[in-house]
């Protein structure tokens, strides 16, 4: 056992994060993107039913992504930016969670998901080179490896499944649980390589946009980038209507009720922003702990951070 | 029992689970960047000694098994029970076929094994790691062949067979590993 006072990372690892960040900061100074830093503490925490927001007391919350600060920044007229910040998550810790961690999350004006995607593959092909990419869509996806479509499938069809599918200690609350099983427990640790996975169910949009694909079915502009079955990085192509995300806000807390959890503020400055015009724009987080595993073939976060949680 | 939640499922917690007492093996977090949080649980089933998968939704609880370990001394078998003591209470316990299972054929009277206790009484019995026991029953040694690699089968004096050289005789005390039930070397003749 080593003494408490020692970091979790090694040397080599130290060395490692400082040339990732050298590395991604040349990637977007090349490419005219001005890279910012925003609070860590907000007035508001966010919404999402399965975040947990970290208080500060007398202050308000730490953030669990600059995403609303950076949206400021864009609404008032910064045009592309980048930053490589601390997020807080409570709750999180694992061998690939801790409550504290880094992202990289970038905002490109007049992008959209797919450009944003291209760009995102280009720099992993920097940062990880040697990664085989593949592009599917979230019901593709699904079709494929459990025949199932999930954006029309009902909740009894999706727990049906899971039944065959996962041991699972209680039924899923709701169709959404049903896809994150699915999703988490047999797809995911099947994509290979360096893969994109787009056109999200409406229901799990997030912040982004929502738009009908060839079929007719509503899907959210909304991608995931997963290398050897880890996920890396959550992007939109952002909502940029203030209506919209309260309606989603209320939403979410409508969820967090049903689960027992406490409701969140919808952010106000963030609502007077989005009114006032965010641009058209794609943004994107990336996890660069996740990144550094896969660099160093880390087996747990800890080894690729100073003093991982425990070790504080 | 107190009630853990899966944030405590820590390698080696025993929780009760479908009705049976279970150990933790493994517990992973999940946790899609967006959706609800998952644990994947390995548990093994103390009773079956079986390893199962289960997933719980991150916050489900499980109540706790009563189960713990102790060293004991085998005292004797009575035909249908082996009976154990605990050194430091004194206490004495019975345990049943079920419950000694393959350790049966590695136990002396006044070794000292593992007992786990499930509710106050012996679920599991397990053998020490190596045991020393003397050969009741086997060919005649082969003088001189101590470097060969032959082996006859040997009867030990608790009834476990195992595998020895050629060269050992009724009499010797081996020394063999229970897990793998191999003998490692002689320990006297």
């Amino acid at each position: 056992m080593a003494e408490a006072w020692l970091p979790t990372a090694s040397n080599a690892a130290l060395r490692k994060r400082a040339e990732l960040y050298r590395a991604i900061r040349e990637f977007f100074q090349v490419r005219d993107v001005l890279e910012v830093e925003t609070p860590s503490i907000g007035r508001h925490g966010v919404t999402d039913p399965h975040i947990a927001s970290l208080a500060v007391a007398g202050h308000g919350w730490l953030q669990t992504s600059p995403e609303f600060a950076m949206k400021r920044l864009l609404a008032a007229g910064s045009a592309c930016i980048f930053q490589i910040c601390k997020a807080f998550r409570d709750g999180e810790t694992g061998a690939l969670h801790n409550p504290e961690f880094t992202l990289l999350e970038w905002y490109r004006v007049g992008f959209d998901e797919q450009r944003l995607m291209d760009e995102v593959q280009q720099l992993l092909g920097l940062l990880l080179p040697g990664s085989v990419t593949r592009r599917c869509t979230y019901g593709d996806l699904f079709q494929q490896q459990l025949g199932i479509n999930p954006h029309l499938a009902s909740h009894a069809d999706l727990q049906q499944l899971v039944g065959r599918q996962i041991d699972t200690a209680s039924p899923c609350e709701d169709k959404d649980q049903c896809l994150e099983l699915l999703f988490s427990h047999r797809l995911q640790p099947g994509l290979n390589g360096l893969t994109f996975i787009h056109d999200y169910p409406a229901s799990q949009a997030a912040l982004a946009r929502l738009a009908r694909d060839a079929n007719g079915t509503t899907i959210a502009r909304r991608f995931e980038c997963f290398v050897d079955g880890v996920e890396l990085a959550n992007g939109y192509y952002e909502l940029t209507d203030a209506d919209e995300y309260l309606r989603r806000g209320e939403a979410d807390n409508a969820r967090r009720a049903t689960y027992g959890l406490p409701a969140m503020t919808t952010d106000s400055r963030f609502v007077r922003a989005m009114q006032q015009g965010l641009p058209d724009c794609a943004g994107v987080a990336l996890g660069l702990d996740r990144v550094l595993m896969l660099l160093l073939d880390a087996s747990s976060i800890e080894e690729v951070l100073s003093f991982a949680e425990g070790r504080e | 029992m107190a009630n853990h939640s899966t944030s405590e499922f820590k390698s080696g917690l025993k929780v009760m689970l479908d009705g049976d007492p279970c150990s933790i093996v493994e517990n992973e977090f999940i946790k899609p960047g967006k959706g609800q949080a998952f644990n994947r649980v390995k548990l093994r089933n103390l009773k079956t000694g079986r390893v199962w998968e289960r997933t719980f939704k991150s916050g489900d609880r499980l109540e706790g098994a009563d189960v713990v370990e102790k060293d004991m001394d085998y005292l004797y078998n009575d035909g249908t029970h082996w009976h154990f003591m605990d050194p430091v209470s004194y206490e004495q316990y019975q345990a049943d076929e079920k419950a000694v299972g393959d350790a049966g054929q590695w136990l002396k009277e006044q070794d000292s094994c593992i007992v786990t206790l499930w509710n106050d009484a012996p679920l599991v019995v397990t053998a020490p790691n190596f045991v020393a026991l003397e050969v009741s029953d086997t060919d005649p040694g082969l003088k001189g062949d101590t470097a060969q690699g032959g082996t006859k089968p040997a009867k030990l004096s608790t009834g476990a067979v195992v595998k020895v050289p050629l060269f050992l005789n009724i009499g010797d005390v081996v020394r063999v590993d229970t897990r793998s039930g191999e003998y490692q070397n002689r320990v006297k003749s």
